[in-house]
């Protein structure tokens, strides 16, 4: 399928991705962050659509926005925030840890600027086959990566099992 | 102007870096637990853009594999890290993250 | 002027849907078509619902409004829009805003790629039921802030069930339709037919799987008999306690929980939730419908196949809707003979009119072919729609302990052994040849 007005696309969903993360972390009621990154989580899996990625962007609809998201909401809401919200939001290191971020940030501008030259303008190598985009994952998953799947598994498995442990009033 | 309207890979590489900061100032300014553990989600996220950016820059899958499984990583992560979360204001009362300082001296 | 009219009329002669051919046009067209029908369906649903469960209680529901009640659905939705819009005191004013948006948008956003026939979808995704499995779950998020922003206890604790209610069912549902997924993939026709060792390659796509089952010549309700019906019979339950009704309606139950989560919601917002309850009624049960019931396939593809057969289930629609428009005559003839009915005979005489022109018109060969499709699929979501009612009228509520566990120790375990079950059937060459390699 041809993709049309990439350019439009791209920066309206980079703005809205980055406008989510700024309100992330600057809002005082919790809930506001979740809803600011749910939003963000949603314009992310548009730019997955865009790199030709449609099973990444399905599982993180379903995952992120549907599964994460509703669990911290949930906590949310079972962690009373009145009091939090009254408190100082940002702590004493701030100055430090904003230099510290700005720092890694030029260190970054610093990389791209050098090799900008491996990125021709060009934007794709080969040309990807959306109709078969899941096939082939499937395909890798279960064929190159299937121990790293199963050991996926078996984190999941020991995620679910600890949270049950660390939420139980008594063990 | 003509560079910034042809979207190439580095463009989606300077929006992963831009995410990831955010996450890190976020990870290292709040006091609040939860939003600590959300600038953490954005961090991975950032990266996730990275790899599938790069995927589509080489034509292989390998990035969006690598891409499920970090999606699937911080499904396990946040889980954990809620409960842990939940054990500490059972305990103190409060989700502000300078107050775990019970092993200071 | 002239690209412009080449572009709106370069989609007409094409195979594939609007979105795969790239056609904005069309896109929109198509739309705005499936945003009208929807609304029709939901006005239609809200009626046959009253009616119907008035009809099981032997009584007559609404009689009053229009003749037979039809027009209480429209009596109802202008009152909901002159409601005062009151907004809880202490209540999180853009969450409180926000929370019917969202459940609205996903249950309408999930209509994109639902195919209504070949051709007739708006878009046909690569991801096409990952798609629908993950934007449903998008009103899990809306119907917790709905709960948060009222700032009152009986809504949060409607929120937290409803919602736990919900992402336990999704599990079960995901199961029931991996076994499906599973299923495109294999060649073989007929009921247990598998089509020689290894898999092809099977699609999550919703045109995909319905063509699956065309080429496969077996609606996958029957496919490896019982395993298809056990993994719809999943399905449908989990539909069921998806969509929050009855009989899981715990949370929104008036004699339990004050009406759970929408309780502080009141005039055009409390629309938007019912509106989108049914609207998630019907996307699910669009599920249901194309990966196990043939989507727009008529009944019978193949045990009654041929032109002649064709052609006599071609007739069906036309003969449905003049049976409509009969019935619609019938109780215009038998209203009371009083001057004040007079305008209601009129309106149910009209209606009736309209009933008996459409029909007609789908007897017309070239309008048949191509709304076939739409009929038949609109038949079968239909017959979803009678269910969910019927369970409604005839099933007492689960209480909430009973629902869980029902959705986590009965569905999620029997939806593994199906999908287990399924994997074997399929791979049952190669398993043989495992076996023979190994003797």
């Amino acid at each position: 399928m041809t993709p049309v007005a990439t350019p439009f696309f791209f920066y309206l969903f980079a703005a809205i991705m980055l406008i989510g993360g700024i309100l992330v972390i600057t809002r005082r009621n919790p809930v506001h962050s979740a809803l600011a990154l749910i939003v963000a989580l949603l314009a992310q899996a548009s730019i997955y659509l865009m790199l030709y990625a449609p099973f990444v962007a399905g599982v993180q609809v379903i995952l992120y926005a549907g599964g994460i998201m509703v669990l911290f909401l949930f906590v949310i809401m079972l962690v009373s925030i009145e009091r939090s919200m009254k408190e100082r939001q940002f702590n004493s290191q701030w100055v430090a840890g904003s230099i510290a971020a700005v720092a890694l940030g030029g260190l970054f501008i610093a990389v791209y600027a050098k090799g900008e030259k491996i990125f021709p303008h060009h934007a794709m190598r080969i040309t990807p086959d959306e109709l078969l985009n899941t096939q082939g994952v499937a395909t890798m998953l279960y064929g190159q990566y299937m121990f790293a799947f199963e050991i996926a598994s078996l984190l999941l498995l020991v995620a679910i099992i600890g949270a049950v442990v660390m939420a139980k009033k008594r063990i | 102007m003509e560079s910034m309207l042809h979207i190439t890979t580095l463009h989606y590489l300077v929006l992963g870096a831009a995410l990831f900061i955010l996450g890190v100032v976020g990870v290292l300014t709040r006091r609040n637990v939860v939003i600590v553990l959300m600038s953490i989600e954005l961090i991975l996220n950032a990266v996730n853009l990275n790899l599938v950016a790069f995927s589509h820059f080489w034509g292989g899958l390998h990035g969006q594999v690598f891409a499920i499984f970090i999606i699937t990583d911080a499904a396990a992560e946040a889980a954990v890290g809620l409960g842990i979360l939940i054990a500490f204001f059972r305990n103190k009362e409060t989700v502000n993250i300078d107050e775990v300082n019970l092993m200071k001296w | 002027m002239h690209a412009i009219i080449d572009y709106i009329s370069s989609y007409l002669t094409s195979e594939k849907t609007p979105g795969a051919a790239g056609n904005m046009f069309w896109v929109l067209v198509y739309i705005m078509l499936v945003f009208a029908g929807l609304s029709v369906a939901v006005i239609a649903m809200n009626w046959l619902e009253r009616k119907i469960l008035a009809h099981m209680q032997v009584r007559l529901g609404p009689m009053r409004v229009g003749p037979h009640g039809l027009l209480q659905p429209i009596a109802d939705a202008i009152k909901l829009l002159l409601k005062e819009d009151i907004m809880p005191a202490e209540a999180d004013g853009f969450v409180f805003w926000m929370a019917p948006l969202l459940v609205v948008l996903s249950a309408f956003t999930v209509f994109v790629v639902v195919p209504f026939g070949p051709t007739h979808a708006i878009t046909d995704m690569n991801i096409g039921i990952l798609f629908m499995l993950g934007v449903s779950s998008l009103s899990v998020l809306g119907i917790v802030m709905a709960g948060w922003a009222s700032n009152s206890h009986y809504p949060l604790m409607g929120a937290l069930r409803s919602s736990a209610q919900m992402v336990s069912y999704e599990i079960a549902m995901g199961l029931a339709v991996v076994s499906v997924v599973l299923v495109t993939s294999l060649h073989g026709a007929g009921l247990y037919g598998v089509g020689g060792a290894g898999a092809g390659d099977g699609t999550l796509s919703m045109i995909g799987i319905v063509r699956a089952q065309q080429e496969q010549g077996v609606w996958f309700i029957f496919k490896f008999f019982p395993l298809g019906l056990i993994a719809f019979f999943i399905f449908a339950v989990s539909m069921v306690a998806e969509t929050n009704r009855a009989p899981f309606d715990l949370a929104e139950a008036e004699s339990e929980l004050t009406a759970g989560f929408h309780t502080e919601y009141s005039g055009f917002r409390w629309s938007l939730f019912f509106l989108a309850e049914y609207s998630a009624m019907i996307a699910v049960s669009s599920i249901a419908v194309t990966l196990w019931l043939g989507g727009w396939l008529r009944p019978f593809p193949n045990l009654l196949n041929g032109d002649t057969w064709d052609q006599a289930f071609s007739f069906i629609p036309g003969i449905t809707f003049l049976f409509f428009a009969a019935i619609c005559f019938y109780n215009a003839v038998r209203m009371p003979k009083h001057p004040l009915f007079r305008v209601q005979t009129i309106g149910l005489f009209g209606f009736g009119v309209v009933l008996g022109l459409i029909g007609l018109i789908l007897f017309i060969p070239a309008v048949s072919i191509r709304v076939q499709d739409i009929f038949w699929f609109a038949a079968k979501v239909s017959g979803f729609m009678y269910v969910y009612i019927w369970f409604r009228g005839t099933f007492p509520r689960y209480r909430f302990d009973q629902l869980m566990q029902l959705g986590w120790k009965v569905l999620l375990p029997m939806g593994l052994g199906v999908l287990i079950l399924t994997a074997i059937f399929g791979l049952w060459p190669s398993i043989q040849q495992l076996i023979q390699r190994l003797i």
